[in-house]
């Protein structure tokens, strides 16, 4: 072998510890790059692969009852390439073994042709045929959650009876990848099921033969989209349309829209961070190496070796770290995204999703790796390429010290000669310590940025469950009802009390700002269902006006006074202008609400009712559960507690992992910058520490020096770590702000002190393994030597 | 008949470098005598370096007996060695081994700092004649000023030892001169023991004694009887 190469292994050898703390910063980048870059291209070539083949519809619509010659004349708008009317309903299921009361979202199965929007994929067995009343396919997830099988069956409150239902075909469909029930936060595929029927079965049980209340529609490539949502508008508005929203709106797919935005920000977001570090640390061992091999770098230009060849094997030697944290950073990615994606078969129901671990990510991993590597390397491999050999052969002119910040070190009594020592080596070297500041604190903000996100999900829970809907139970009817059906509801058994609702789908435009929403009409004063300020505090809805959520209000350009333009696309759709009176926090959907009256009256609907929400005794909780699975005007019943426990589990099973593969890459940064930099300054000042010790200090005073510098870089970067902190998290949030799910970033200080604890524990951990080198100092040796 | 400072008896030391044995030390036999003003000559490798830093307890004897005063050396832990160099010794190498990042004055009191009986920094350093360079870092002071900074340093504890290993080794001849003086000025006004190593065989005649080393043992002491003046020195 090449001498050079021999003295490579040698050097790598020597400095494997450091070697390896690189190696793994940079794998941390790797890593995060492949796992989310790969987890990212899985979900959305999946998504668009089964959006495509399953012809997942562009435009979706409902109302109230259309009849099917309507279809032909939305089939002939401009664009639309295909059209699938269908009827769409939710219904009460009673599955045996259940006790809770379960929803099924009911979908009609054209007879004698196929699906040509929203088409389903087929698992097992067949979609049911047309004249056999009784068979549905049902949703995949739904079917492992009861263990449904082909011909297992259950029973759904439709209409004015229960209908038994017999399973002949488990299916998935791109319209429910993420299947979520009304009123739900997190998909329950136990107590949600998407269910396809026939549609003469589903017809004559709602009434709504030779029509649809529901359409999906397919578009041409280059159609303008909201051009054709006007049309369809236009079309079903005397049948009660309720507004068409484009497939960005649709519910399933705003949800995967969310997590790719999530993915994207983290690629963006989390690599730079490891390789930038990475950069750093090899910047800093790679200058210090060089110093102290300048004669030997002079033996070697006077011997004839080139500039090039010269610099080129310090290279190597950032080169063979770079290839073993790329090496790393690829399995461990690898692993990660794979774990990912198994995860992601939990919350999203696809036909099949694999990691995709595509060639060019690893290169793309690997090659920005390098570049971070080498853009590290660059400053000292130039010096090499310049240092003059037989300036190399003498040594580097002595370290300047200066009196720094004006001599006040030196004038203020307080520090002993060893923090001062410690002091001014900071100072000596304002970049180096600024940047390993920089590299801690990032440590310190990965764990805040992922304690943060937990913290900020658990102030979620708190404001929706236990300050906003305290209610026990929703129960949502299939169609508004007189308001005796809150005295019905009270009368039901176990209920403490009940609060109506009521819901009018509308479009709201104030100039060209508009958007479809629902206001919901409440009691003024509610106890159970409330409506908070931006304060948190429960405001009392006026009798006129709007109480319009923090996200509405800043889509529509609103403020309290500013009069909004309102649209009822139901009843008598009457067009009138309301004043806003107050804006309202609001972390799901888009909200707007109202006096419960004032809103019939304006939409001209008189007294009625959506629903309501009931507290109820948990004890009779059976006794209930019975009642509601007999009552046919129910559609839906939303538990809260179960909800919130669904929700607790799965961010529990989500964030465990993401805490802890965040604890795991702030303790490698932490590690990996307190370490070299411990190391480099042991090697720059080996001598003056030995000298410390042969003039009588003892090996713990010594260390001091060492532990008191890097104490005070860590402390300084403890602040500029909680700053990094929240600055990455309101990004973070704010940029997965989504009609849907806002999510404020809530960081409290115990975040901070946790995220500090850790990285201070790291931090010290490498600085006493350094430590120890400090005791084996061999004085004599370093005596005799000139540096 | 002066006080016998340092006991030597039959010292070796052994360096053991992979499978090579290095004798450094071979049977030394000494005794060094309060407030004595020592030189120890002899080409390298022949033992005078190895055997000052056992004296100072850097380093520790592979056989024999050292005994300073009533501490014995020889078995002493390194807590307890440091504890000896913390109370007692004063040290000045070739190198000077100042610490850079502290000024003239703060290297000083780097030592008064943990010395039960130091004197105030500016004191030492009028000793050696840098009062007026006090705030000044070591690399804005020549060899010779920095080198009479490790003095100072070395003195301001007021040592009973002082164990110099070639202190003028890297000064011109002028600057050496200096340098001695204020070796000789400590050993006289302080009444330390003082050791010094050297190459330069003329310097022997600052001392009361001369030791010449030659393959790790001790070949011939020289008594001088008039000690002369560094500046009397024929360099």
């Amino acid at each position: 072998m090449h001498p050079l190469n021999i003295k490579l292994f040698r050097d790598l050898r020597r400095l494997w510890a450091q070697a390896i703390a690189i190696a793994l910063v940079l794998a941390c980048g790797v890593a995060t790059l492949i796992l989310a870059v790969g987890t990212y291209r899985s979900l959305e070539e999946t998504r668009s692969a089964y959006y495509e083949r399953y012809k997942f519809g562009d435009v979706f619509a409902s109302a109230v009852r259309v009849p099917k010659s309507v279809a032909d004349r939305i089939a002939a708008i401009d664009g639309v390439a295909a059209v699938e009317p269908r009827i769409v309903k939710p219904a009460l299921l009673d599955i045996e073994g259940f006790r809770l009361p379960a929803t099924g979202l009911l979908i009609s199965v054209p007879a004698g042709r196929t699906i040509t929007v929203n088409d389903v994929f087929i698992r097992k067995g067949r979609l049911p045929e047309p004249g056999r009343v009784n068979e549905v396919a049902i949703d995949e997830n739904f079917a492992a959650a009861h263990r449904f099988d082909i011909g297992s069956e259950f029973d759904a409150v439709i209409g004015s009876a229960k209908t038994k239902l017999t399973v002949v075909g488990i299916v998935l469909s791109p319209e429910y990848v993420y299947a979520l029930g009304p009123g739900d936060m997190m998909p329950d595929s136990r107590r949600f099921g998407v269910i396809w029927m026939p549609e003469e079965t589903l017809a004559s049980l709602f009434d709504l033969e030779g029509a649809f209340n529901s359409v999906s529609v397919r578009l041409l490539r280059d159609t303008n989209e909201t051009a054709v949502i006007d049309e369809i508008d236009d079309l079903l508005e005397p049948y009660g349309g309720t507004g068409a929203y484009a497939r960005k709106d649709q519910l399933s797919n705003a949800f995967l829209d969310g997590e790719l935005d999530q993915l994207g920000g983290m690629a963006r977001m989390i690599p730079p961070i490891f390789l930038l570090v990475s950069a750093f640390l090899i910047n800093m061992i790679l200058s210090r190496l060089i110093e102290l091999e300048r004669e030997q770098i002079g033996l070697l230009k006077a011997l004839g070796y080139g500039r090039a060849a010269v610099a080129g094997h310090y290279l190597k030697l950032v080169l063979v770290i770079a290839a073993i944290g790329i090496a790393i950073g690829a399995a461990v990615g690898t692993w990660l995204g794979r774990g990912m994606t198994v995860m992601y078969t939990e919350f999203y129901s696809f036909p099949f999703l694999v990691f995709r671990s595509d060639l060019d990510i690893y290169l793309i991993g690997a090659g920005v790796s390098l570049l971070a590597a080498i853009a590290g390397a660059l400053k000292a491999i130039g010096a090499v390429f310049a240092l003059p050999p037989a300036v190399a052969m003498r040594p580097p002119a002595p370290q300047v010290y200066r009196q720094a910040l004006g001599g006040l070190i030196a004038r203020t009594r307080i520090f002993s000669q060893i923090a001062n020592m410690a002091l001014r080596h900071i100072l000596r070297h304002p970049l180096r310590s600024t940047l390993t500041a920089v590299g801690i604190a990032f440590a310190v903000a990965l764990m805040g940025l992922a304690m943060g996100t937990l913290s900020s999900i658990e102030f979620m829970i708190d404001a929706i469950y236990y300050r906003t809907d305290r209610q026990d139970a929703t129960l949502a009817f299939a169609s508004a009802r007189p308001q005796t059906a809150l005295q019905e509801a009270e009368r039901l058994p176990g209920v403490i009390s009940a609060e109506p609702y009521f819901s009018a789908p509308v479009t709201m435009r104030n100039g060209h700002y508009e958007r479809q929403l629902e206001i919901i009409g409440k009691p003024p004063g509610t106890e159970l269902s409330r409506v908070l300020d931006l304060d948190l505090d429960p405001v009392v809805l006026p009798t006129s006006g709007l109480a319009v959520g923090d996200r509405v209000a800043q889509i529509l350009h609103l403020r309290p006074g500013d009069i909004v333009h309102v649209d009822f696309l139901d009843g008598e759709r009457r067009s009138v202008d309301v004043p806003v009176t107050q804006v309202i926090q609001s972390y799901l959907g888009l909200m707007v609400f109202m006096d419960i009256d004032a809103l019939a009256r304006l939409a001209g609907t008189g007294p009625r009712i959506s629903g309501v929400y009931l507290a109820l005794d948990s004890s009779r909780l059976d006794a209930l559960y019975r009642a509601v699975k007999k009552t046919p005007q129910i559609a839906a019943v939303a538990l809260q507690g179960r909800s919130r426990q669904r929700f607790r589990e799965t961010m529990q099973q989500s964030m465990g992992m993401m805490l802890t593969v965040y604890l795991t890459l702030s303790i490698i940064i932490a590690f990996g910058v307190v370490y070299n930099s411990a190391r480099i300054q042991l090697s720059e000042r080996a001598r003056e520490l030995a000298t410390l010790r042969v003039i009588g200090f003892r090996r713990a005073e010594v260390s001091n020096v060492l532990l008191i510098e890097i104490g005070v870089v860590v402390a300084i970067a403890q602040p500029l770590g909680w700053l990094i902190a929240t600055g990455l998290g309101i990004i973070v949030t704010s940029s997965l702000a989504t009609d849907l799910f806002r999510v404020p970033f809530v960081i409290e200080p115990r975040i901070f002190a946790v995220s500090s604890i850790i990285v201070v524990i790291a931090a010290l951990a490498s600085a006493l393994i350094v430590r120890r080198r400090v005791d084996r100092l061999d004085l004599v040796q370093v005596l005799k030597t000139r540096e | 008949m002066r006080e016998a400072v340092f006991q030597i008896e039959n010292l070796t030391k052994v360096y053991q470098t992979g499978d090579v044995e290095v004798k450094a030390l071979r049977g030394v036999d000494a005794e060094l005598f309060h407030s004595e003003l020592t030189v120890m000559l002899g080409p390298s490798g022949s033992g005078k370096s190895t055997f000052l830093n056992i004296l100072g307890g850097l380093d520790t004897a592979t056989s024999g007996n050292v005994r300073y005063r009533d501490h014995d050396l020889t078995h002493a832990s390194d807590r307890e060695l440091t504890r000896y160099r913390r109370d007692h010794v004063g040290f000045v190498f070739q190198f000077y081994n100042l610490i850079p990042s502290l000024t003239a004055k703060e290297n000083v009191a780097l030592v008064t700092e943990i010395a039960r009986n130091a004197m105030r920094p500016e004191e030492a350093l009028e000793l050696v004649g840098l009062k007026e360079r006090i705030s000044h870092f070591p690399a804005q002071l020549s060899g010779g000023e920095q080198q009479r900074v490790a003095i100072a340093r070395a003195v301001a504890k007021r040592p009973e030892v002082m164990l110099c290993d070639e202190p003028t080794g890297a000064l011109d001849s002028k600057t050496g001169i200096l340098v001695l003086e204020a070796l000789t000025a400590t050993n006289l006004e302080l009444g330390t023991t003082t050791a010094i190593i050297t190459h330069n065989a003329t310097i022997g005649s600052i001392a009361d004694r001369i030791f010449h080393f030659s393959d790790g043992r001790i070949t011939e002491v020289i008594r001088n009887e008039t000690r002369l003046a560094p500046a009397e020195v024929n360099w």
